[in-house]
């Protein structure tokens, strides 16, 4: 090889192969992604994130929450279940045929509907059990279920897609765990006071908690016993005789977080729904 | 085969023959020619590394200690690891690799560096430009995209200053005088164009003209992977093919075997960035092109070891069969040719998917990175600054013992980041895995391979500072002449100018 021009060719041959296989490839098959309209409520997903969380992405991104945390579910795959959303009239012959499936407890189970009967099952073997039990009135469906270590923490009901991410900028997957994952943050129902508080100190909320604390991102101010605090301030208890406030980048970032929210059931990644109470149940995942 | 090591300027190759008598006196020209922008291209590069590696302590401190240094909004655990990262791999690694490839240029091409000046206003830039993405980045103004986290501005500045080193190289290679190209040239030519493309084209699909949704991560991760397999790695391969065959004193077994590993390297190293995005939110096309990839890229490895491997056995049946106790380069970088193949396989390993569900998101990927950043990269680079930079100033390393003191603490603390992390993140992985376990213990059971990792930076630290201080000792030596004989031009009288030297 001591030729420098085959050598210069060769060296480009591979830069644009490069180009084609992970950079046009990839742009053609979700570069392009649109927002889609959600079947279940005829919602535009993702919807556009609103002012005040679309600022607190920058303070995200500017504290470098990215180094711990990571914003993606990860799922190992799916299997069904069959849940008896209906038990209908006909108790005995019911028992009699979730008996013949080795259900165990079949009387007490068919009080307490709707209710989970059996998981772990291929399509197949659980479509025919659901087709066995359904009879009458009593009725029985095939659910699907979700894997994963990530979805078995709680993290989020199903894997998070390209879609969920279209109008992040910048895209903050991350790729260590330090922390947990906050892809699903806006789903967990943690009252602002509390995030608040996480940020401020978050030993106080969390004893074990290896975060740092992010207390130039609040004001702090000596207040007098009895004092009357602001409305937005941190309660007494986090540091007795002062009043911390949240500054604007603190309510903007929990604002954020709040927003995260990556459960939308999307064709691509669908979302376990098990019957509810309502008499109308219906098979609501869809089916890959 | 003298005694002497390489680190002394006694050319090792000697044998008074005339022909090599005159090729040294060319070796001498072309060092000489190379002296100023190569000191300022190693010397810059020495300190950005060292600043890295204080950044990374104390990113390892407040894993421990999440209340150290908390008020400070520029010191936050979020800012400091990008900053270090930073640091290391634009200040010091591309910087000195920068140096060290001008250098194999001229010297393989038999040529004289003929872009001083530009060299030297290029060296500026680049550091204007890294001083200033580092201080954006600890002051917020990040990308917020891995290696890439300086902002815009600085990374066209970074562009233009890399444009003309780059420019330089390959007219460096266009002119060399030596028609056989050299293994090491093939790959100092192949960074020389791939670093500017993937910065390029990572910078404007992220940042000026961005691509949307999970796009990005799969750029993101082409460049990280990249700027190991193409930019740092070529570099890397570049001083291990010079140096193995000229300090064990044999010639390089098989050319030929180099030129297969070259180009598996050139066509598979380029698809094997996305294994982070294993079980990710991208089609799963994507990061399995990258498993398959890095499996490819075992070839390259083993063939590399193996003509290594052969070049060295030959060398053991010479008298020269103890060259590596006695020569610190060589120890360097054979050290870097370990780390190197190591880095290949539990890459290949890490990139099965199985593997990856478990140790992706886990410190397993620090440990990857350190051993190729820290081991393979940097151990390279730190033999050939040893080799290279005598020649350079024509003075001696001044302290022969706190070479081996670095030699030792950097060995010491690429294991203990890279086993301590490894061993760490495997069991943070197991234990994720398991969701009974509440996150927050899985969490705190890396606490004390965290600590090993902190112990490795340290050593690391410890062992710059000892070359830090190597080094400036043999600037002052170099110095020395010149300051005495300016004064003496003033004042006419050169014993104070020493004195005023040493004050």
């Amino acid at each position: 090889m001591n030729n420098g021009l085959l050598l210069f060719f060769g060296i480009f041959l591979s830069l644009g192969g490069s180009f084609w296989a992970l950079l046009l490839a990839p742009q053609v098959q979700i570069g392009r992604a649109q927002p889609v309209v959600l079947e279940a409520t005829g919602e535009t997903y993702p919807a556009p994130r609103s002012g005040m969380a679309q600022q607190g992405a920058d303070i995200y991104r500017a504290q470098g929450c990215v180094e711990c945390h990571s914003q993606q579910v990860r799922q190992s795959g799916v299997n069904f279940e069959v849940w008896l959303a209906d038990s209908g009239n006909a108790w005995p012959q019911l028992a009699a045929a979730m008996n013949q499936l080795k259900i165990a407890d079949a009387d007490k189970l068919i009080t307490q509907v709707p209710v989970k009967l059996v998981g772990g099952l291929s399509m197949l073997e659980a479509t025919g059990i659901a087709s066995q039990l359904t009879n009458g009135e009593a009725k029985a469906q095939v659910v699907l279920a979700t894997l994963g270590s990530d979805i078995r923490r709680g993290w989020g009901k199903r894997a998070t897609v390209s879609q969920d991410y279209l109008y992040d900028y910048p895209v903050q997957l991350g790729s260590l765990r330090v922390g947990p994952d906050l892809a699903n943050y806006g789903t967990r129902a943690v009252p602002v006071a509390l995030a608040l508080q996480h940020l401020y100190s978050p030993q106080s909320t969390m004893p074990k908690s290896m975060m740092p604390p992010y207390r130039y991102l609040f004001n702090k101010r000596p207040v007098v016993d009895g004092e009357k605090r602001a409305a937005n301030a941190l309660p007494a208890t986090v540091e007795p005789g002062y009043e911390i406030t949240p500054k604007p980048e603190a309510e903007a970032l929990v604002a954020y977080l709040m927003s995260l929210n990556a459960s939308a059931p999307l064709v691509e990644a669908p979302v376990p729904m098990p019957p509810v109470k309502s008499a109308t149940a219906v098979l609501a995942a869809p089916v890959p | 085969m003298s005694a002497t090591s390489s680190t002394s300027l006694q050319e090792t190759e000697a044998s008074g023959s005339a022909s090599i008598a005159d090729d040294r006196a060319n070796a001498a020209e072309i060092d000489a020619s190379c002296r100023w922008p190569l000191l300022l291209l190693f010397t810059s590069g020495v300190l950005w590394l060292v600043l890295g590696s204080v950044l990374a302590l104390i990113a390892a401190i407040k894993l421990h200690k999440g209340d150290f240094l908390a008020d400070l909004s520029w010191m936050t655990l979020g800012r400091i690891r990008p900053a270090s990262m930073n640091s290391f791999l634009y200040g010091f690694a591309s910087q000195v690799g920068i140096g060290v490839m001008l250098w194999l240029m001229c010297r393989l091409g038999r040529v004289k560096l003929g872009f001083q000046w530009p060299v030297i206003v290029a060296w500026k830039l680049w550091n204007i430009a890294v001083t200033v993405g580092v201080i954006a980045i600890l002051a917020g103004a990040t990308t917020g995209f891995e290696w890439l986290e300086m902002p815009q501005g600085v990374a066209g500045m970074l562009f233009i200053a890399y444009a003309i080193f780059g420019i330089a190289l390959v007219a460096t290679f266009a002119m060399r005088r030596d028609s056989e190209v050299f293994p090491s040239q093939w790959y100092v030519l192949a960074a020389a164009f791939w670093f500017p493309w993937i910065y390029s084209a990572a910078n404007y699909l992220l940042v000026i003209d961005p691509v949307r949704g999970t796009m990005q991560a799969t750029i993101n991760g082409w460049f990280t992977g990249n700027l190991v397999s193409l930019w740092l790695t070529p570099i890397g391969l570049a001083g291990i093919f010079y140096f193995l065959p000229r300090l064990s004193g044999q010639p390089l077994f098989s050319r030929e075997l180099a030129s297969f590993g070259f180009w598996v390297l050139l066509f598979f190293g380029n698809f094997g960035g996305l294994t982070g995005l294993i079980g990710g939110p991208v089609p799963n096309w994507m990061p399995a092109v990258s498993t398959a990839a890095n499996v490819c890229l075992l070839v390259a490895v083993i063939s590399n070891l193996w003509n290594w491997h052969l070049t060295c056995s030959a060398a053991c049946g010479t008298s020269n069969r103890d060259a590596w106790k006695k020569d610190s380069v060589l120890r360097f970088i054979l050290f870097g040719a370990l780390a190197y193949i190591v880095h290949g396989v539990v890459a290949a390993i890490m990139s099965v998917p199985t593997v990856a569900s478990v140790t992706n998101f886990t410190y397993a990927v620090v440990a990857r990175n350190n051993l190729v950043l820290h081991g393979f990269v940097g151990m390279v680079l730190f033999g050939c600054l040893y080799y290279i930079i005598p020649r350079l100033a024509q003075v001696n390393w001044p302290s022969e013992s706190s070479i081996r003191v670095h030699f030792g603490c950097s060995v010491a603390g690429v294991a203990l980041l890279f086993l301590g992390l490894g061993a760490g993140g495997v069991l943070q992985g197991i234990k994720l895995a398991k969701s009974e376990l509440p996150f927050m213990d899985v969490v705190r059971g890396t606490v004390p391979f965290v600590g090993l990792s902190t112990l490795g930076v340290l050593l690391l630290l410890i062992g710059q500072l000892a070359f830090l201080t190597n080094y400036f000792k043999l600037l002052r030596a170099f110095a020395e002449p010149m300051v005495r004989a300016a004064c003496s031009v003033c004042c006419g009288c050169g014993s104070t100018a020493k004195s005023g030297v040493r004050s």
